[in-house]
This record gives structure tokens, sequence and C-alpha cells, in this order.
């Protein structure tokens, strides 16, 4: 996770949310890598999530609009390495994505066990049961699958694991 | 050296970008709302990896940009291999088109990572974390298809069959990638062909299915010679920036 010296600007990207998951701050979503002053000049990186996401070019004129209007002359550049992981989304972030109705990532091995060979661990955003089962390894985008719950019947995505 | 690595970065780049456009062609029409979730994800996937080689690839020629690269050339000029280019028939074909591409892909790319070109290394170390899923997916598929039904087992085989001839040509190393492998830049053929045989061999045994005795084609799609199919598909990728010149959405 980035620290953001200048309270202002990282309370300002904090307001800045992904537009396919709008409850996660970019700042939680871990995808702003760094950030420069210089005077008035603002430089910032930020790194791609899935290399086809299409919100990738809206996060970053939005970033760009936002911190222009707040006096910046800001320049945003977009930086693939190192790849982005699901481990730079924060704890709060997680916490958010649950609230949301998204199970948050588990690690590189439960995920494993949860996709391929379909072990009950992933907890229903909706009841909380871990009586969960995958309906397809790929949900409404790259980033999440599809699952059900067989308790509750509540169908739910879960954040895959990216390492 | 400029210009072979423009040229190897447009085989990197149009072989998942004819792929991901094939894939784009099911989109709304795939056999089940996962699969067609499915495969209209790996699409984006495969158009996100093709825009960073083709940003890059655009950085070094000057005068061009992604957009120019992906739709403005002629077939000839295009570098993918033919498997890609295979249309979308039976579903089997899709899975199996998919399956052999992953299975070439996935060891690909762990080379690339290790590139002498950083650029190239980061679009690498960016893709594998994609590719794997995408290498799980239709893996999963080919056996859920082979190891079936009598009839999706058949379809499976069939499928198989009528691509495998296809698959030489991903291995079959041209100037570009015999230059670009001896800078440390490109990859190392041979090797990728150890991880790829292992890998189909593995899964097709799993799916009950056969690799077929079937001699190779002299496919050349890398050097730019392209079936038929390549027309069409060109038709639909590049008519609107053909008739409404640099169109931005
Ligand atoms: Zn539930």
């Amino acid at each position: 996770m980035t620290s953001v010296q200048n309270k202002n600007i990282d309370n300002l990207l904090r307001e800045l949310t992904d537009p396919e998951i709008p409850v996660l701050s970019i700042m939680d979503m871990g995808i702003v890598r760094e950030v420069e002053t210089n005077g008035k000049d603002l430089f910032i990186k930020i790194t791609p999530t899935y290399s086809g996401c299409p919100a990738m070019d809206t996060i970053a004129t939005d970033i760009k609009l936002k911190m222009d209007a707040a006096g910046y002359n800001t320049t945003v550049k977009l930086i693939l390495s190192p790849a982005w992981t699901t481990d730079w989304i924060t704890e709060n972030g997680r916490r958010e994505l649950e609230k949301y109705g998204i199970a948050s990532p588990l690690d590189e091995i439960s995920d494993k066990y949860a996709l391929i060979d379909g072990k009950r661990i992933v907890k229903c955003t909706n009841c909380g049961s871990t009586n969960t089962k995958v309906v397809s390894q790929f949900g409404s985008t790259a980033c999440k699958a599809l699952f059900k719950c067989e308790d509750c019947l509540e169908p739910f995505d879960y954040f895959k694991c990216l390492t | 050296m400029k210009d072979k690595l423009y040229e190897y970065l447009l085989m990197l780049g149009d072989n998942s970008m004819i792929l991901g456009h094939r894939l784009s062609e099911l989109c709304g029409h795939g056999p089940s709302l996962e699969t067609d979730i499915a495969l209209t994800n790996i699409s984006l996937d495969l158009f996100g990896q093709v825009r960073s080689y083709f940003q890059y690839a655009a950085e070094l020629k000057g005068e061009a940009t992604e957009d120019s690269i992906a739709f403005l050339r002629f077939d000839r000029d295009y570098r993918n291999v033919i498997l890609v280019e295979q249309p979308n028939t039976d579903f089997a074909h899709v899975i199996g088109r998919q399956f052999l591409f992953d299975a070439f892909h996935l060891p690909l790319l762990e080379q690339l990572m290790k590139s002498n070109d950083e650029m190239i290394a980061a679009i690498a170390a960016k893709s594998i974390k994609e590719s794997r899923y995408h290498l799980r997916f239709s893996s999963s598929w080919v056996k859920r298809l082979g190891d079936g039904t009598e009839e999706s087992h058949n379809r499976m085989q069939e499928a198989i069959n009528h691509l495998y001839p296809l698959v030489s040509e991903l291995f079959r190393e041209t100037e570009t990638e015999k230059g670009m492998k001896e800078l440390g830049i490109g990859a190392d053929l041979e090797l990728i062909k150890e991880s790829f045989d292992e890998k189909v061999k593995t899964i097709l045994s799993e799916a009950t299915l056969e690799i077929p005795a079937v001699p190779s084609r002299q496919t050349n799609g890398k050097t730019g010679i392209h079936t038929e199919q390549m027309g069409f598909i060109l038709a639909e990728l590049q008519y609107m920036q053909r008739a409404y010149p640099n169109m931005q959405w």
C-alpha cells in the first residue's frame, strides 16, 4: 500500500472509486503506486488490476480531473511492473467489498482449493455460511468468480486471488 | 534490431488480438451464460495484453499509434498463427483452440518474464497471472467434454483432430524469433514445446482423448500468409476505423 505524505492529496484520492466497484476507493484497491509532488506539479503512477480492465482509462481521467480541479497540474502514468496483486487490497478495502456483497480474495492456496477442487470455504456475503459452491470461474468481470450459497441460495461474486 | 523487435511485438500481439477477436464474436452467443461470460472475459484480458504490446510497438516505430497498428494493416502484415484465426464452429472447437493456445501461451510468458527487454518482461509478468486462469478454464472444459457423454467425447476428439495439425506452426522458428531469442529478448520455442507437449499429454489423457497421429500442416501465418478466414476477420475488425478514420469511442 502506498502511503501518501501529503494528507490533502491522500484525502482527494480516497474519494475516487473504481467505477466497477463503486464502494472501493482507488487507494484501498492498491492501484495507486506512486505519488510525487514538485510544487503544484503532481505525478501519479497507477497500475491496472487486469490488463484488459476497461476501468483504467476512466480512473486515470478521474484522477486528472479531480486533482487539476484542486489546483494541481497532474500527470497520470500507467505502469505495469510490478504487477498488481490482490494482496494490495487493504483491510478496509476487504471489509468494504464484503459489505458490498463481494467475497474478498482468499490466500493463493485456499483460492485454488475453492476454485479448482470445489472446497466449500468461501464465505457467503449474505448469511456467512461456507456451504458455497463455485458456479463459474469467471463472474461479471474478469477479476471475479461466481458463487452460490447452498444455505441461503443467494448467488454472489468472489474476488479471485491474483498473486 | 529495432525493426526485428517491432516485428516480434506484432507476433506476440497479433496472436492475442485475433484470438481475442474470435472470442468477442461469442459475446451474447455463448452456449450458456457462464461460458459466454468466461470467454468474453478471456477476450478482454487478451485485448488488454494486446494494448500493452502495441503501445510499446507504437513507441518504437514512431508515427504509429496502438490503434493504427491494430486496425490499419493489411492481412499480409499480420503475424498471428493460423490456429487463432480458426472460426467459432462447434463449442468443442472453441475450447480446443483455446486450450492449445493457452498451453503454448503460458510457457511462452514464463520465458518472456525473464526477457532482457524490460517492457516485454513487465507485460509478460502481468499477463501470466491472467493466462493461468485461461488455461485452467480451457483445460477443465477439455476434460468435461472429453470425459463426458459419448457425443461430447466424440466432438471434442474431432475438434482436437481438426486443430492439431496447426500446432506445429507455433514451434516453427522464424528469422525474427531466432534473432530475438539470440538477444535474450524472445523465447526459446524448443523449451516451450517441451512444456506444451507435457501439458497436452496430461490433459488429453485425463480427458480420455487421444493425441491424433495426423501430419502437421505447413502454415505460415507468422510470415503473413493467412487463410481466407483472415479477410473476414479484418473486414469486421477494421470496418469502423476505415469508415471513420481516427474515430474514438
Ligand atoms: Zn448464504
